[in-house]
């Protein structure tokens, strides 16, 4: 209990598939052989830690950030430039942590403190305009980003695929530099969520809650509301640059398209959303769902479309072609506002839709 | 406190004035800096023309938030939309499209327009009612759907259209440009600043001097006080909100000619262009919004021929600006 920091997932369903999903993920590389299967893993687990911290802010003070990539993406070039900059070494990966970090915070903060001078209801539009703002100038500016291409760059020795930790003939699996990757990503996205566990159920979480219920009588208590929310932008922020630094250094790459871009947004919407916001637990359901639908539902609608244009029929080939996805997802997406605003963390925990996570 | 006796005038409200020579005042500094006159009037035509475009598009959101309280992220699906039906018109008429007599190319245009804003403000009853009407008063839910609807709509046009761009030729009579002593200025941009007068001469005409005008400033001003007043303000919404889709539409047309080509990803680039333009006028004030609009497309004008690394950030450095003077934007019309 002291782990999850009180804060159980209050069902038996909903804890036997968390388990399930944290089981297979650690055992990934064991289980599930192939490098697409540990892409996937490890891709799971950076969104759910990237989703959860997004869920601080959209779930526990219900404010909408559509700027969460930017800092997802500074973390990541941060370690991007320095490893591709020093060269692969140990220095490069604590520099572009000591840089991104604080970066994303200082970010995070003069956001903060800017859209709270303004009105509230501008958050979302700001937000959404200085992270298309970042997004242009980050693929403009190609002497240091390396502009639409991305920087390619190679890990510290330990952490590469050739390297050899624990050969084949001693337990039959081969442990290699790749899988410690891995684990090293498995690890520290488990340790940003239980922060963000402990973060939600400390008084400061409480504060947030009440400030999402109404902002006036949290603020008519004495709590600076000012203060929190941007407190709780900061938090946010850090993790999301966590999560990036975690991203980049399991791709060797960071770009416009892994790391920035608008759709990225949109999925870690759709995954709160359909997680269940302000649940923290929803993160890791959403961003499972998610993810194996983006990587292996695509396929199964390739054969959808496929069936669809042999039998002739108008229109379903194109909608069901596997690029179109997202379109299923979007209904997906507005179905759950409308029927289970409270994701499937609240399904799962109310059996209905009644104690909807947030409504205002 | 003035005594006032009842046979006096009212007092008239105050004219704010300083909003409305900001774009003026800038457009004046820039004579300096840009140094050719000529360039300087071909620039201010520019600004002028894109002003007026993304006035047309921002208009429609602007009022839908200041009436109903409704933060639409998916009004940037009406102008796709609009400008893919306009593509529709143009593709069979190609001909028409091409001949060099502007009264057979507007033949063309006029109808073109007409069914995008038709099919724009007919999509908006669709929105409106499916998607915004079980969400009134939640913003959160307000965001989280009409974004939903926005991928929706973009993927729907893939499917349908094709992910690749396509081009959408300016028709023949208004390529090329007026010219005048040294001065060049696009036929194109006179048209859509025209239009973009039109529109905002009309809004205004409606919003002032009409009984709808006057219901709905009332509504954006105190909602509960129209309704208390037998007035059904949901569908004077509703109303406000195809009309806001339809204008969308027509931005999109005007948009996609001006750039001679249409994507369904221009939705989200403009997305953004116009909530600057809202964001900056203030919530809710038409006036507002085309002060805002000029001045984004003349920030984005004069920006991209000074300094043009600077354009990539100019909107953002515009909005904090304003919003530094005035925290609510230019005219703050609603009370929230």
């Amino acid at each position: 209990m002291m782990i999850l920091s009180g804060d159980p997932p209050r069902s038996r369903v909903l804890t036997l598939i968390l388990v399930v999903i944290i089981l297979a993920l650690a055992a990934t590389p064991f289980l599930f052989p192939g490098a697409k299967a540990l892409n996937v893993a490890a891709k799971i687990c950076v969104f759910a830690a990237l989703v959860a911290s997004y869920d601080l802010l959209l779930g526990y003070t219900g404010s909408v950030s559509f700027a969460h990539t930017m800092f997802y993406g500074i973390g990541s070039y941060a370690i991007a430039i320095t490893l591709y900059g020093m060269g692969p070494n140990w220095a490069a990966v604590a520099t572009g942590i000591v840089v991104g970090l604080p970066l994303a915070a200082l970010l995070a903060l003069a956001i903060g403190l800017f859209s709270l001078r303004v009105a509230a209801i501008f958050f979302a539009m700001i937000t959404l305009a200085v992270a298309s703002a970042f997004q242009v100038l980050a693929s403009q500016l190609s002497w240091l980003t390396g502009g639409e291409d991305g920087r390619s760059f190679q890990l510290p020795e330990l952490l590469r695929p050739g390297t050899v930790l624990i050969s084949k003939n001693l337990f039959g699996f081969e442990i290699n530099g790749r899988i410690l990757t891995f684990y090293l990503v498995f690890a520290v996205s488990a340790l940003m969520i239980l922060a963000l566990l402990r973060v939600v159920n400390s008084p400061f979480g409480r504060v947030l809650q009440a400030i999402r219920e109404n902002r006036f009588r949290a603020e008519a208590l004495g709590f600076r509301t000012v203060f929190h929310l941007t407190y709780a932008n900061c938090l946010a922020a850090l993790v999301a640059a966590g999560a990036g630094i975690l991203n980049a250094l399991w791709l060797r790459y960071a770009g416009p398209d892994t790391s920035l871009s608008f759709s990225i947004m949109l999925d870690i919407l759709l995954m709160v959303v359909i997680g269940g916001m302000g649940t923290i637990y929803g993160a890791i359901i959403g961003a499972t769902i998610f993810i194996l639908a983006q990587n292996y539902l695509q396929s199964l609608m390739g054969v959808a479309s496929k069936a669809a244009s042999e039998a002739g029929l108008p229109l379903l080939p194109g909608l069901l072609h596997p690029d179109r996805w997202l379109l299923w997802l979007g209904l997906l997406f507005i179905a759950s506002v409308y029927f289970f605003p409270s994701g499937v963390v609240g399904r799962l925990r109310h059996g209905g839709g009644k104690n909807a996570a947030s409504s205002h | 406190m003035t005594e006032l006796a009842a046979s006096d005038p009212l007092p008239k409200p105050k004219r704010d004035i300083a909003p409305i020579l900001l774009p003026i005042a800038l457009a004046l500094v820039m004579i300096p800096l840009v140094g050719s006159p000529s360039t300087w009037l071909t620039l201010t035509a520019a600004s002028l023309a894109m002003g007026m475009m993304i006035f047309i598009m921002a208009s429609g959101l602007t009022l839908v938030f200041g009436l109903m309280d409704v933060l639409n992220f998916g009004h940037g699906a009406f102008i796709a939309v609009g400008a893919y039906i306009a593509t529709l018109v143009f593709a069979p008429f190609a001909a028409s499209v091409q001949a060099d007599s502007l009264l057979v190319n507007l033949a063309v245009l006029a109808p073109a327009a007409l069914l995008s804003m038709a099919v724009s403000g007919a999509l908006g009853l669709v929105v409106e009612r499916v998607l915004i009407l079980p969400v009134y008063g939640q913003h959160l839910k307000q965001i989280l759907m009409t974004t939903g609807g926005l991928i929706v709509a973009e993927q729907t046009l893939y499917a349908l259209w094709g992910p690749q761009i396509i081009p959408m030729p300016l028709p023949a009579s208004l390529r090329g440009s007026f010219i005048l002593g040294d001065v060049a200025i696009a036929k194109y941009r006179v048209l859509a600043m025209l239009i973009g007068l039109a529109v905002f001469i009309a809004i205004q005409l409606v919003l002032n001097r009409t009984k709808l005008g006057l219901l709905i400033r009332a509504g954006v001003e105190n909602r509960e006080m129209v309704e208390a007043l037998g007035y059904r303000i949901r569908r004077l919404f509703l109303g406000v909100f195809m009309t806001g889709s339809a204008l969308a539409g027509l931005g999109g047309v005007m948009w996609a000619l001006y750039r001679e080509q249409v994507h369904a990803s221009m939705s989200d680039e403009l997305t953004v262009l116009i909530f600057v333009v809202v964001i900056i006028g203030g919530l809710g004030s038409i006036g507002g919004c085309f002060i805002g609009a000029i001045l984004v497309a003349m920030v984005a004008n004069y920006g991209g021929f000074l300094v043009p690394k600077l354009a990539l950030v100019s909107n953002i450095l515009l909005m904090v600006a304003i919003l530094m003077w005035r925290p609510r934007g230019l005219y703050a019309v609603t009370s929230r």
